[in-house]
């Protein structure tokens, strides 16, 4: 099914959002305005991006908090078409220093999961998940922290920023890195998925990976690479030269804009609004250009 | 690392004996003092130490970043080279709360002496 087909049918279905096209503009410049779509790869497919639910959060920035994760497994299963996987970009749970606590939120938060009526599903750790036993949790529950896997003439790849309480990548996974990219053509379609920000948002926020630019570095190298990530509990876009990086929502409480408040307290909770500022992403993508049309599902139970 | 240049920040084994050596505690979540106050161009060694469990002491501005582990003394050599207020975290993942671990450096010009206001 075509882009523009499915996002009649989004409409027809009245499925909100705002649209975010990455990719396209490179792809229509590059081709005179004539996106000319390469023989022998696959037909355009969409995924779903769900970040930072913090299950087992208690405060003031979320008084509903185990309403979000149910609701947004809902709006999944309410598409109108069933997205090919769906990819949690980390803090699946809030953290706690009881171990025994700790893997009883990661057990509820599967059981949600469960629930998605998605062929596939693509889980990734946060610092809230792993940062205080380097994930030895996560992966009981969950499985590996970093791995790599193609879908549809794509190279998708997940990077653990976070079982290291620095929250650096470390050398070990840089050069897997770099063995994983090295087979695939400068030309092929990569995206990245990780949890925190690969480049300097904010750095005295820690919205940041120390040495993250060595990452990126690697990557550069490829021409056709996007980034989607989460930890910072919004929408976000960058660009470092050619490589896209993409903020998602949280589904527990929104976080400031960088730099707009003095500190990254979250934003305060709207009894007006309840879920304002969360949500989840839908990504279509056209493995041909290649390009990503994001669109923003809001959470909020507001008219 | 943007005003790393500004600044002359060594971790020092030892700075001179006179010079001004202020402690800061890290314990979750919060540093003690959270502010520290330091003069333009007077040299001071910030000294770091944990009271519970493994913290970091990061001033992205000031190009500063160390280790904080409970049984030893992290040390920094700083000579302010700009007046400001300088934010600085805990960029070690502490627990449920790490986010709000935070404090800054303030750094003021030296106070005129005499009785005319300076300049
Ligand atoms: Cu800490």
């Amino acid at each position: 099914m075509g882009s523009r087909t499915r996002r009649e049918f989004l409409q027809i279905a009245g499925v909100g959002g705002v649209v975010f096209a990455s990719g396209l503009l490179e792809a229509c410049s590059r081709l005179g305005g004539r996106p000319d779509p390469r023989p022998g790869m696959a037909d355009d497919f969409y995924f779903v991006q769900l970040s930072d639910t913090h299950w087992g959060y208690k405060g003031p920035a979320n008084p509903e908090a185990t309403v979000e994760l149910p609701r947004a497994v809902e709006l999944v299963n309410a598409l109108p078409q069933v997205p090919d996987f769906v990819v949690f970009t980390g803090d699946l749970t809030h953290t706690t220093d009881d171990d025994q606590e700790r893997r009883r939120r990661m057990g509820q938060v599967r059981e949600h999961l469960a629930r998605l009526r998605v062929p596939t599903l693509r889980l990734m750790a946060g610092e809230h998940d792993a940062s205080l036993d380097r994930g030895a949790a996560f992966q009981e529950f969950f499985g590996p922290l970093r791995y790599s896997f193609d879908h549809k003439g794509v190279h998708f790849v997940v990077l653990d920023n976070v079982s290291d309480p620095k929250g650096i990548l470390g050398d070990a996974q840089i050069d897997w890195l770099s063995r994983d990219l090295k087979p695939r053509p400068k030309d092929a379609p990569i995206v990245v998925f990780t949890h925190r920000p690969l480049f300097d948002l904010k750095p005295d926020w820690d919205w940041t990976t120390a040495d993250g630019t060595r990452a990126i570095d690697v990557l550069h190298a490829w021409r056709h690479v996007t980034v989607f990530y989460g930890h910072i509990h919004q929408e976000h876009h960058h660009q470092t030269d050619h490589i896209a990086h993409h903020a998602a929502r949280s589904l527990m409480f929104p976080l400031p804009a960088p730099g707009s408040q003095p500190n990254r307290a979250p934003l305060p909770w709207d009894p007006a609004h309840p879920g304002k500022g969360l949500g989840l992403r839908d990504v279509d993508t056209d493995p041909r250009q290649p390009a990503y049309e994001l669109r923003e599902i809001p959470l909020a139970r507001e008219s | 690392m943007r005003f790393a240049a500004l600044f002359l920040a060594l971790l020092a084994a030892a700075g001179d004996p006179g010079e001004r050596v202020v402690h800061v505690v890290a314990r979750r979540f919060t540093y003690s003092p959270e502010v520290i106050e330091l003069q333009l161009g007077v040299p001071v060694i910030i000294e770091l130490t944990s009271a519970d469990r493994d913290h970091g002491f990061s001033v992205p501005d000031l190009g500063i970043r160390i280790d904080v582990e409970p049984g030893k003394t992290a040390r920094v050599r700083v000579v302010p080279e700009k007046v400001g207020t300088f934010d600085f975290h805990c960029d070690v993942f502490c627990g449920s709360g790490h986010e709000e671990m935070a404090g800054r450096i303030m750094v003021s010009a030296p106070v005129a002496s005499g009785g005319n206001s300076g300049h």
